[in-house]
Formats: structure tokens, sequence, C-alpha cells
């Protein structure tokens, strides 16, 4: 068994094993020293000084043994690997403080520190795990390992792009040699290239979707100032179309300022308390005359009551609102929406958490298969004829989709043709009375 | 020496398990890097379709020689711990699911590579509207790829079968675009060239997924030593569909 463990040792490099040799070593000489000893009691004082020498050798190697086996860390060769005690209590108070995600890796792989700020985007419990188990990213990983190697500190641009895009710059610093001890600072860019995004994107979206109803508009005005200009019925008629697409271009641009607004703050983690029955019922009662003109029933089912979400409270208005407005426009006339409300346990995002569940069922013709993929993407209609009658902008579903997102909640949508669709929200549900640090989400990797 | 081999015995076990231990850290952590640069790769390679991004495409290219020699390292250090240490129960099974993962991730980064190349050739060409369309599969291919290897890292076999049961919502964004294209090669036989080239890159993110699905039943197995279902739904239809002209 010795020879083998000896020849397992030696495949792997004799670093780790340096205390087992170092102890084999000392072990050799005490045995060299005990027969030198033994020869030379034989030799003066015979069989009796024999057995004293082995007597004395023999206790001197036992407490040998016992001082080695106390202590064989001391003699490992491993890089020395700091604690949090290289820290003051005041050093480690201002950096859990620090607005800026930061993290302190030790001897290059293992993580020694994680400030507040990082542990709201990552998770809690990452001390002494390593890097990687906590951060992918390749560039990250290349930077912390080169700066705890050179010494040399360097900053580098990274983006995030699921589930929410995220755009960061990281710093690595080596703040200590030996021990090794590098610094991973990251600073949040998201906010700064969205808004840089949004500009363009706007502006992009309103001067295509508004050119057609403006094209309209300018072709009555034509008509109006030219061949039409004394013809009772047709001006009529034109102000009445003229009117629709006005209205209709107001309420693209509401939209998009919606869009827009919401898409800015999509990665900002929602900080109420919410209700969702009460915002449910909110929007259903403002939706109520709409509603009553189709002779459609609102009906809202909450047979036990569901916990509260972090949420923001207007956002979530904005939400089931566009979700019922879309039940009551493609619903049957004289039907029903339902909107029914539970909770359940299932796995999240970040293990198994509570749920609430809020399913909005309509009664209409349906959407076929192959358009449900695609029915969250901007302007995006199954029948473009028959969303412009119903005074849609195309945008319902993709305000809905930016705005679940924001709340690491799902969207589900599912239909039969001739038997309606039901469009499922899920959102979880607040955890406890106390800040909840584990809705960060692991993001950033 | 009674004392002397006891004492010789007792720092040997300790070495050899602190050694063990740090091998199959080692190698877990060499899976989550090689994760970590085949989710790289893969965002880089949609990027370079929605942003229409040559150089990016370029990139991706290059660097897939590195997914290829992190895939060696994981197999060299997985035999040697199998041969060495001959492990048993759950380090049996994580340092065969260390293999198996470098291998579906290796598939991964080819098909990145795939559709990076494709890229390069779209790019030439005047943009398509259904771009969009394809940045949003690859958006959740990707989000299915970090939810499976986060769950490998967190040792979440929870978060693993959310991942393989999920796949059906690419199958179906699939289905959907592989409709559209050809209604759009139908109407002008002159997109069609294009058009192939964008169901190549379709299929490619959808077997992206795939894999993320079997990355998915590794890490189950790894964690519980128990099987998800032999069957998993699958939504991709398209190997059945009719085409059929509209007139």
């Amino acid at each position: 068994m010795m020879s083998n463990s000896a020849n397992q040792y030696a495949v792997y490099g004799m670093n780790r094993d340096a205390a087992f040799w170092a102890a084999l070593r000392r072990v050799l000489w005490a045995i060299a020293a005990a027969l030198i000893v033994g020869a030379a009691a034989y030799t003066w004082l015979g069989f009796r000084g024999l057995a004293g020498a082995v007597v004395v050798t023999s206790i001197a190697a036992i407490s040998a043994g016992i001082g080695e086996r106390r202590q064989p860390a001391a003699t490992a060769e491993e890089p020395a690997q700091a604690d949090l005690t290289v820290l003051s209590p005041l050093a480690r108070e201002m950096l859990e403080r620090l607005p800026d995600p930061l993290l302190l890796v030790n001897g290059g792989d293992r993580v020694l520190f994680a400030n507040g700020a990082m542990r709201e985007v990552i998770g809690v419990g990452i001390e002494r795990k390593h890097i990687s188990a906590v951060m992918r990213t390749p560039a990250i990983l290349d930077a912390l390992a080169r700066t705890a190697h050179t010494g040399e500190p360097l900053s580098i641009e990274f983006s995030v792009r699921v589930p929410i895009e995220r755009h960061y710059k990281a710093f690595t610093s080596r703040v200590s040699a030996d021990p090794s001890v590098v610094m991973l600072l990251l600073h949040d860019l998201t906010a700064m290239k969205r808004a840089e995004q949004m500009r363009v994107d706007f502006i992009a979206n309103a001067s295509h979707e508004l050119r057609t109803p403006l094209a309209a508009v300018a072709g009555f005005i034509e008509t109006l100032k030219g061949p039409a200009r004394d013809d009772p019925e047709a001006r009529d008629q034109f102000l009445d179309i003229m009117g629709t697409e006005a209205e209709r271009m107001r309420r693209l641009i509401e939209d998009l300022l919606s869009l827009t607004r919401i898409e800015l703050n999509e990665h900002v983690p929602p900080r109420g308390d919410v209700s969702i029955e009460a915002v449910v019922k909110q929007a259903a009662a403002a939706l109520a005359p709409l509603a009553k003109a189709d002779h459609i029933a609102i009906t809202v089912d909450c047979p036990e009551p569901v916990p509260a979400v972090m949420g923001e409270r207007d956002e979530l208005v904005q939400l089931f609102q566009n979700l019922i407005h879309n039940a009551i426009k493609y619903g049957r006339d004289n039907g029903e929406v339902k909107i029914s409300l539970r909770q359940q346990q299932a796995p999240g995002r970040r293990g198994p958490e509570t749920q609430v569940v809020a399913a909005v069922k309509d009664d209409g013709e349906g959407i076929p298969a192959e358009a449900i993929p695609r029915l969250t993407e901007r302007f995006y209609r199954v029948d473009v004829k028959r969303s412009r009658e119903r005074g849609g902008t195309g945008l319902g579903l993709a305000i809905v989709k930016h705005i679940v997102n924001r709340h690491y909640g799902r969207l589900q949508i599912e239909s039969r043709a001739g038997e309606g669709s039901t469009f499922t929200i899920v959102l979880p549900a607040k955890k406890g009375a106390e800040k909840p640090a584990d809705a960060g989400v692991t993001e950033l990797l | 020496m009674e004392p002397a081999t006891s004492k010789w015995a007792g720092v040997m076990a300790e070495h050899t398990v602190r050694a063990f231990t740090e091998q199959l850290e080692a190698l877990a952590s060499s899976v989550a890097q090689m994760g970590g640069l085949a989710e790289a790769q893969l965002a880089d390679a949609i990027d370079a379709i929605a942003r229409r991004d040559t150089a990016r495409a370029e990139n991706v290219v290059a660097n897939d020689r590195k997914v290829d020699e992190l895939q060696q390292q994981i197999e060299e250090l997985a035999l040697k711990v199998l041969a060495l240490r001959q492990p048993m129960a759950v380090d049996l099974r994580e340092t065969l699911a260390a293999i198996k993962i470098a291998g579906e991730l290796e598939r991964i980064g080819d098909l990145a590579k795939n559709i990076a190349k494709r890229a390069i050739v779209l790019n030439r060409e005047p943009p398509i509207r259904l771009a969009q369309s394809l940045a949003r599969m690859g958006s959740q291919s990707l989000a299915q790829l970090k939810a499976v290897l986060d769950a490998y890292s967190d040792r979440d076999p929870d978060s693993a079968e959310l991942v393989w049961k999920q796949d059906g919502e690419i199958d179906e964004m699939y289905n959907s675009l592989f409709r559209e294209l050809l209604t759009y090669m139908m109407e002008d036989p002159r997109t069609i060239g294009l058009c192939t080239h964008f169901l190549f890159i379709a299929k490619n993110i959808e077997r992206a997924g795939d894999h993320c699905t079997n990355i998915a039943e590794v890490v189950y197995h790894m964690v519980t030593g128990g099987h998800l279902a032999i069957e998993r739904p699958k939504g991709d239809t398209t190997a059945s569909a009719r085409i059929e002209k509209k007139d």
C-alpha cells in the first residue's frame, strides 16, 4: 500500500505532498540516528546499554510523531490563502456599503468577500466558492487571472443578454500580492446604453408606423382643399376618417412612449408591495364601460387570497389593462372575459418559490398556432385589418412582455381555433417581510 | 515503528482526501468555464446577426478552437480521476457528468461557429425583417443555456427539470419561422438563397436548445441519480410539415 500511494503522489507532482516527503525524510533521519546511538550504546555499555538506547530513541520517535501529526499543514507549500481578518472592520464596512458590486478574490480563484450590492446581483452564500461557480464570463475570468498573476489593473466592458440585457464595465486590481487578493468592481452602464438605444429606436419606430396614417390624413386634406371642397357629404365622411386616424396616431405615440419608459427601467428591480387581486379589479373596473358596449361580462375569480408580489403598481395595472382590453377586443360579443387568480409552488429562477398565477381568458376566435410565438413582437398583428379596425397599435403585448420581464415573471399564451385564448401571467410572490435579497437573480455571469 | 506508520497513514489519508476534493472542484470549475465560453460564443453569434456585425462573427469562428481545447482538458482530467481515484456514487456521477457536459458544450460551440459563418454571408445582403425573429429565438436558446449552467453550478435538479420542459418554446418558434420562410421563398424565388441560410441558422439555434436539454438531463441524473422521462415532448413538427401552395 505504501508504494502505491508513493506512485500516486509521484504522478501528481510534489507540491501538495511536500509535507509527506518532509515527514518521511525526518523519520529516516530519526532511524539513522537511532541506529548510531544503538551501536554506540552496545559498544560501550553492552546489551543493557543497547536496551536503554532503544527505549530512549522510541520515546523520542513517539513524541516526534505526535508533534508531526499536529502540524502537517504548517509544512505544506500551498499558496497562502487570506481570510477576512486581512480586512480591518472599518475597511470591511466601507466595502460592504459601496453602491457598486464588489468582489474580493483569493489566490486568483476563490471568493473571499462579496459586498451587499454584489450579493443582490449574484445571490447569497457565495463566499469560499470557486469564482467560476459564481461568474462565468470568460473575459472576467481571464482578467482576474491576469491581474492576480501580473498585478496589472484591467478594465473591460461586457454585456449580459439574458434574462434582461445589462451592460457593465468591470475593473480588476490586485490589492495584495501575498496573500494574493484581487478586487473586482462593477460599474453598471445599462441605464446609459439603454437611453441611447431608446432614442434611436423611438425615432425609427415612430417614423415608420406614423407614416401611414399621416399620409392618409394629408391625402384627405388635399382632397378637401381641391375636388371635395364644396361637397358637404364627402366633407363629413372625410373629416370622420381623419379624426379616426388622428386618434390612432395619438394612441400610437402614447404606447411608444409607454414602451420606451418601461424598457428604460426594465433592468431596475421592482420595489413596491402589490396585491394582484386589487390590481386586476382596478383594471377590470377601468375597462367596464368598454366591455358593456360590446355586452361582454368581466368576471374576476379568486377563490383564495393570493400573496403579494414585489412590483411597480402602475406597470402591473397597465399590464392587466392591456390583457383585458385585448380580451374584450377579440372576444365574442355577449361573451365573457374571465380572470382567475391562484397561487402555486413551483421552481422559479432561483429554486422553488411561491408564485401568483393570473389567467385572462376570452372566448373569441382563437389565434393560429404559428402566430403565437410572434405575438409579443412589436407591431406584429395576426390580421392587420382587423387590428386597425379595433384600434390596435400592435404594441400592447410588447408592453406586457417587458413588464413581465422586469418583474421576473413568465407569460404563457394558449389558444385553440374557435375556443378563444388564455393569457397566463406567472409572478414570483414576495418572500417574507424583509428586503428580498433573493429577488435578485443571477443575471451577472 | 508502530506510531510512525499510523502517523504516515493519517497524513496521507488527509492529503488523499484533500487532493481528490480539489480535483473534483477543478473539474466542476473547468466545466463552468467552458460553459461560460460557450455562452459567450452563442451570444456573439446571435449578436452578429441581430446587429449585422461581421467582425464579431469572425471572432466567434476564431475562438472555437478554445472551446475544443477546453473539452480535451476536461476529458483528460476526468480520465485521471476515474483511473486513479476510482470514485464512487455521487463522485462517480459528477466525473461522468463532466465528460458528458463537456461534449454537449463542444457541440454548442460548433453550432455557434456555424451560425457565425452564415451570419457573415447574410450580412453581405440587404437586411431582412425576419432577422429579428431569429434573434429572439437565439435569445431563448441563450436563456436555456444560462439556466442549465446555473443549475449545474448550484447542483439544482429542479431548475434542470424546468429547462428540460421549456424546450418546446424554441421548437414552436422554429416551426413558425420555418413556415414563414417557406412563404417568403414561394412568393419571391430570388430570396431562396438567403432564406436557405436563414433556415440553417434557425435549425442550428434549435439544435443548441436541444443540447441544453441534454445537459439538463445529465445534471438531473448527477444530483439525484434518477432520470427525467425518456420521451421528451417534441414540438418540432417541421419534419412532417406538408408544403402547400396557396392560390
